[in-house]
């Protein structure tokens, strides 16, 4: 136990002084600048617009934006938590620096367990202060709150922890530069298949719909993520409603209990592929 | 008590190249074994196999007593790699406090100080690695390796980045290790080093045994070189029991004798012997 605690504090000492928390703190100050700046021109325009029937448009606004900037958290998020694990294994094990390490008697799967609570340490706070700082904003500037106001920051959370994850698995397998490039690629893929999924429902095709559900359980980072976007709009009915929902920041798809069930599930199965690839690997 | 390291019928391959091809090898209570060979002759490959860092493909090897790379035998070793990095923006102090925590030495700050004194890194206690020189960082890592007072030290060529006065140091940190009933397996290429510090060499060419034995039973006799005022004479065939009888002929011809020297091969000698004078 005290081991896990070591490695992960040096995960975080690590970052700490090699400035990432500063640069991340700058990058958020300008994100949640403009983020307010665009809220604010975008309620006042609101305010003078008559909406067709049946749509209340400061509901729309206030959702539309607040879903922007959750995407924008679970990005921010996303990068910070790759960018913390890229080269847990085998680039740090390119570097020499993992060697030393390893040789003390602390088992493997302990330091990968405790790289991933220090990346969480890190990463969590971050989304979750990110996101209410967001909220916060739009409430403040369009006095639109939304339906559910801890559950969504707390699925964001997840969907980062599923990624950070991931790109500790790929760590074992892959060297930093490809792993990075290749979880990227993935939160992409599963971006898009989110996507593909909203345009399914609408069209009411059910062959996209049933694609996008198999990319959800597979990356559910992304099922997260929407399941969170309906959140905050929950109690929104009526043509507003539909209208969020069709839109690239409006969550189609519900998830539920059982998503967030196997999204445990799934951090504990990559973590477990993740502890016995490295237990053979020859460093 | 078991042997501090204990390897047999050890095979490594790395796909088709067979780093290991069947060593055995033991290194004592308080012994200092060195182990030799050309470059890719298998000697990293073998400390990493001790060291749980690489898992060999068959046989066995032990650390007092421990399956290598168990948590007990990792706890009952240090180690320096050949090739390593301490993390740049880590001070000597900081990195030296992680690695007691992670082996679990209390020995705390009076540890620390003793070990930077110990490898002369005293007034670098607070620089971070990146500020240091390779040797610098050099001499750290084999402050690491000390941390927790280790029963087997596992040391890959840890005085290659060395200046002499360095490897002087070093040496006689080993000589005091020894004392102290540590066991060292000490890999190198300075024969010279290895020749004044180790109890027994091995020689290891293309993942085997060639050679092992104490310096002095590798070194073989070469004859006996004899000074005298027509200069200085070769008996190839002699050995030290002729050295009187010789001594006492050329003095009965009428010579001054300066000198007498008993020839016997060098570690070099026997090392090129054994690899077959082959390079790398
Ligand atoms: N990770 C690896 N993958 C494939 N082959 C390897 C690997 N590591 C070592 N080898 C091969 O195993 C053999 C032994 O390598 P090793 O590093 O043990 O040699 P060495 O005696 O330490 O050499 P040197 O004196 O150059 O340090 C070499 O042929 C090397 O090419
Ligand atoms: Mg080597």
């Amino acid at each position: 136990m005290t081991a896990i605690w070591t490695i992960a504090e040096y995960g975080l000492r690590e970052a700490l002084r090699r400035k990432v928390f500063v640069v991340v703190c700058f990058l958020t100050i300008a994100f949640l600048g403009l983020y307010w700046l665009g809220a604010r021109y975008a309620f006042h325009h609101v305010a003078g617009v008559v909406p067709p029937e049946g749509v209340d448009a400061r509901t729309f606004a206030g959702a539309f934006l607040f879903g922007m900037a959750m995407f924008g958290t679970l990005f921010l998020g996303v990068v910070l938590a790759i960018f913390l694990t890229l080269g847990t294994v085998r680039g740090d094990a390119e570097r020499a620096l993992l060697q030393p390490l390893v040789v003390r008697p602390i088992g493997r799967s302990a330091l990968l367990v405790a790289r991933f609570l220090g990346a969480a340490a890190v990463c969590v706070p971050y989304v979750l202060i990110l996101y209410f700082a967001a909220m916060l904003l739009t409430g403040l500037e369009g006095s639109w709150w939304p339906d559910r106001i801890v559950t969504p920051g707390l699925e964001l959370a997840g969907g980062v922890l599923i990624v950070a994850a991931l790109s500790l698995l790929g760590s074992v397998f892959l060297s930093s530069i490809a792993n990075g490039i290749a979880i990227f690629m993935l939160f992409g893929s599963g971006l898009v298949a989110g996507l593909l999924g909203n345009i399914g429902h609408v069209l009411n095709s059910p062959g996209l719909t049933h694609a996008a559900k198999i990319a959800a359980w597979a990356i559910p980072f992304e099922a997260l993520y929407q399941d969170a976007l309906r959140a905050i709009t929950e109690k929104t009915s009526g043509l507003t409603g539909f209208l969020l929902r069709l839109g690239p920041f409006g969550g189609a798809e519900q998830g539920g209990a059982a998503l967030r069930l196997w999204a445990v599930a799934y951090i504990v199965l990559v973590g477990a592929i993740a502890v016995a690839g490295f237990a053979r690997r020859d460093l | 008590m078991s042997a501090a390291l204990a390897v047999s019928g050890l095979v490594k391959r790395y796909g088709a190249v067979e780093a290991l091809g069947g060593v055995d090898l033991e290194v004592g209570d308080s012994e200092l074994v060195g182990l030799l060979g050309p470059n890719g002759a298998g000697k990293s490959t073998l400390v990493k196999i001790a060291c749980g860092l690489v898992r060999a493909t068959t046989g066995h090897a032990e650390v007092c007593g421990a399956r290598a790379g168990s948590r007990e035998a990792r706890a009952a070793l240090g180690y320096l790699a050949e090739l390593f990095r301490f993390p740049g923006w880590m001070t000597a102090d900081e990195l030296l406090e992680l690695h007691q925590r992670l082996a679990g030495s209390r020995g705390g700050e009076r540890e620390r100080g003793e070990l930077l004194e110990l490898v002369g890194l005293r007034e670098a206690r607070r620089r971070p690695v990146e500020a240091m020189s390779k040797g610098m960082q050099q001499r750290l890592g084999i402050a690491q390796a000390l941390v927790g007072s280790p029963r087997l030290l596992l040391l890959d060529e840890p005085t290659s980045a060395l200046d002499p006065v360095g490897r002087r140091t070093v040496r006689k940190l080993l000589e005091e290790l020894q004392r102290r009933g540590v066991s060292v397996l000490l890999n190198s290429h300075l024969l010279s080093e290895i020749e004044l510090v180790c109890d027994r060499v091995v020689i290891l060419l293309g993942g085997r045994v060639v050679s092992a034995g104490t310096p002095a039973e590798l070194a073989r006799p070469r004859g006996v070189e004899i000074e005298t005022d027509a200069g200085k004479r070769m008996y190839p065939e002699a050995g030290r029991e002729d050295i009187p009888r010789l001594i006492a002929e050329l003095v009965r011809d009428g010579k001054n004798v300066y000198g007498a020297r008993l020839l016997t091969s060098t570690l070099e000698d026997v090392y090129v012997e054994a690899v077959g004078g082959e390079g790398s």
